[in-house]
């Protein structure tokens, strides 16, 4: 009987026979999103690993060359400057602005008049384009006129002008001043968007139970804050990683390379002096250290879902 | 979402009673101030010195660095009438606004897509998004230089418009799944029944509600293209089709003596246009943020 009554009815037409298909019609919402990011991305992506391993510079496309780029950067002291530098920029960044952000979101999560005020001011150095409050930095850091040093000096703290930038030191010391400056807000802003998901009824329940302000945070908000922690500071130690605006406008990876990143020191030699290979070589050799990152991180959600019992 | 929101505000003050007035100045007022002020002080200190005479800024002898004596419109005159500035800002909100414009659409397809459409592997698609966020603008530029100029837009808006929906689409995407998975799916499940086709559910019954989602993803966009360095640097050479960040780096800084008032100047009325976007939009703004962490 279903089957005449199928019969009888008119075969529907291809295009409403493809509207209703959940594929068809998905793929055709998923081509604008997906043509964009495999021309511009994905390909890209590729291509650049292809780079890699060629001696390509600008004007004249390269021959394929083997692991050569990976040889000569292999023996070159100022590529392992850079992995350095970029590994104790990121390491000693992320953590001032986890500790920092953390300190500031707890204060924002107190009961203060002006909240909503405090926390828009607070995301000011998050939203200005990084280069333009760079240029403030760099004029803040000047070897002359330094308004850092001229306050120090007045108070008596020293007696002659910090040298900011000229210095390998200093450099490295104010540039992750600045990068800390400018990743606090975010990190600040995430996490006490996690803060306002802890019930109060938790840490009225622990008061009770006689805990001290340090247990309450230690037992109470910081488990239940560990996975926004590890997806904020996640994303913080990627964006850190691959810097690049920062650092060419304060030092270009001056003086004498001490401040050179992964990313600076593959726009010098990729774009600025024209060896595409060796640029798209160096550029390669920062995913290894973003795959750990990603991984670890995943990693350490999945161990937390598992202590808490729940599922995957 | 709204429920969300709305709990902090049942337990506000929590047990802030218990707290002495002293205590609170040290552990809570205290730090807010330094961080306030260590965290605004660059702005400060940007507007102070694009109203300074020359004479002034370089003197501490006789003025005090942190006031002005006699403020002057000169920097900024000298930026917008002797500079490329102004054409430097509109080719700004052009790259910005047609980048954001082109994300969005595209986003709001794939997004509806991955999340409602459920078609085999959405659920891949969707983690496929997430990891196309995470990967940077730095190890992209070198290839993509290429491709800009093989296909002929070196030096051109073009190279931009296309090239910033590599980091836009994967975030607005992500966002608006957030918010179509807020949507519920009876509302679609009853136009269907009433015979809505897709098209018609998602332009009259999920686009209408997630306006808000749409805003957030908007500005965000256009913050996010604008405050864009690397490609702009790369991809683009000559000085009046600059944006606002690399014009301002690399054509004010040229002689040996820097322009610092023209230089200040230049970066604060290139912050105004995103601090005015974001002061109207700060709630959006600040749910997106965390939203698409939260994801």
């Amino acid at each position: 009987m279903a089957v005449s009554s199928v019969a009888v009815q008119p075969r529907p037409s291809i295009l409403s026979r493809l509207s209703e298909s959940h594929n068809a019609l998905g793929f055709g919402f998923m081509l604008p999103a997906a043509a964009l990011l495999l021309v511009f991305l994905t390909y890209p992506l590729g291509l650049g690993v292809w780079l890699g391993f060629t001696d390509a510079r600008i004007g004249r496309p390269g021959i394929f060359i083997g692991v050569e780029n990976y040889e000569y950067l292999w023996s070159d002291g100022v590529f392992w400057l850079s992995v350095f530098n970029t590994l104790l920029y990121t390491a000693s960044a992320s953590l001032l602005k986890f500790v920092l952000g953390l300190w500031l979101a707890l204060i924002l999560n107190q009961n203060l008049p002006f909240k909503s005020f405090f926390r828009a001011i607070v995301l000011l150095p998050w939203v200005v384009p990084t280069v333009l409050s760079a240029i403030a930095f760099w004029w803040i850091y000047d070897s002359q006129f330094s308004i850092l040093s001229w306050a120090l000096q007045q108070m008596g703290l020293i007696d002659h002008r910090i040298n900011f930038l000229g210095d390998p030191t200093n450099a490295r010391a104010s540039v992750i001043a600045a990068n800390v400056w400018r990743g606090i807000p975010f990190v600040a802003i995430t996490l006490l968007a996690g803060l306002q998901t802890i019930p109060q009824s938790l840490y009225e329940a622990a008061t009770l139970d006689g805990a001290s302000r340090w247990q309450l945070f230690r037992y109470v908000t910081l488990p239940l804050l560990t996975p926004i922690i590890a997806i904020t500071m996640t994303f913080s130690v990627l964006f850190t990683f691959t810097d690049f605006q920062l650092i060419y406008v304060l030092t270009r990876g001056g003086p004498v390379n001490a401040t050179h990143l992964m990313a600076t020191l593959s726009f010098q030699r990729g774009i600025s002096g024209g060896q595409l290979g060796e640029g798209a070589a160096i550029a390669v050799a920062m995913i290894p250290f973003l795959l750990a990152a990603i991984l670890f991180s995943y990693f350490g959600l999945q161990r937390r879902k598992w202590q808490q019992g729940g599922a995957d | 979402m709204a429920t969300k929101a709305k709990r902090p505000e049942i337990d506000e003050g929590g047990m802030g009673y218990l707290q002495s007035l002293p205590r609170r100045v040290v552990t809570v007022y205290l730090p807010l101030l330094v961080f306030v002020i260590v965290l605004l002080f660059p702005f400060y200190w940007m507007t102070i010195t694009a109203v300074k005479p020359n004479l002034e800024m370089t003197d501490y002898q006789n003025f005090n660095p942190f006031w002005v004596v006699h403020p002057t419109l000169e920097h900024i005159r000298y930026l917008l009438f002797e500079t490329s500035y102004p054409g430097w800002l509109l080719n700004t909100i052009i790259i910005s606004t047609a980048a954001t414009f082109l994300s969005l659409l595209a986003s709001v397809f794939a997004a509806y897509a991955i999340e409602r459409l459920r078609f085999s592997g959405a659920r891949q698609v969707g983690l496929a998004v997430f990891l196309a966020y995470l990967v940077p603008p730095s190890i992209l530029f070198i290839p993509l230089s290429v491709m800009v100029f093989n296909l002929g837009l070196y030096d051109t808006p073009f190279a931009l418009i296309l090239t910033y929906p590599t980091f836009l689409v994967p975030f607005c995407t992500w966002l608006l799944m957030g918010y179509f998975r807020s949507i519920p799916f009876e509302l679609e499940e009853c136009a269907l029944i009433d015979g809505a086709s897709r098209w018609q559910i998602l332009t009259k019954i999920v686009l209408p509600l997630s306006v808000p989602g749409l805003i957030s993803a908007g500005i965000f966009a256009f913050t996010l293209s604008w405050n864009e360095f690397i490609y702009a640097l790369t991809f683009i050479q000559s000085s009046e089709n600059k944006t606002v960040p690399v014009g301002v780096l690399t054509e004010l800084v040229r002689s040996d003596v820097y322009e610092w008032g023209a230089l200040m100047a230049g970066a604060l009325i290139g912050s105004l246009p995103v601090v005015v976007l974001y002061s109207f939009f700060v709630e959006h703004y600040v749910s997106s943020m965390t939203g698409a962490v939260k994801e």
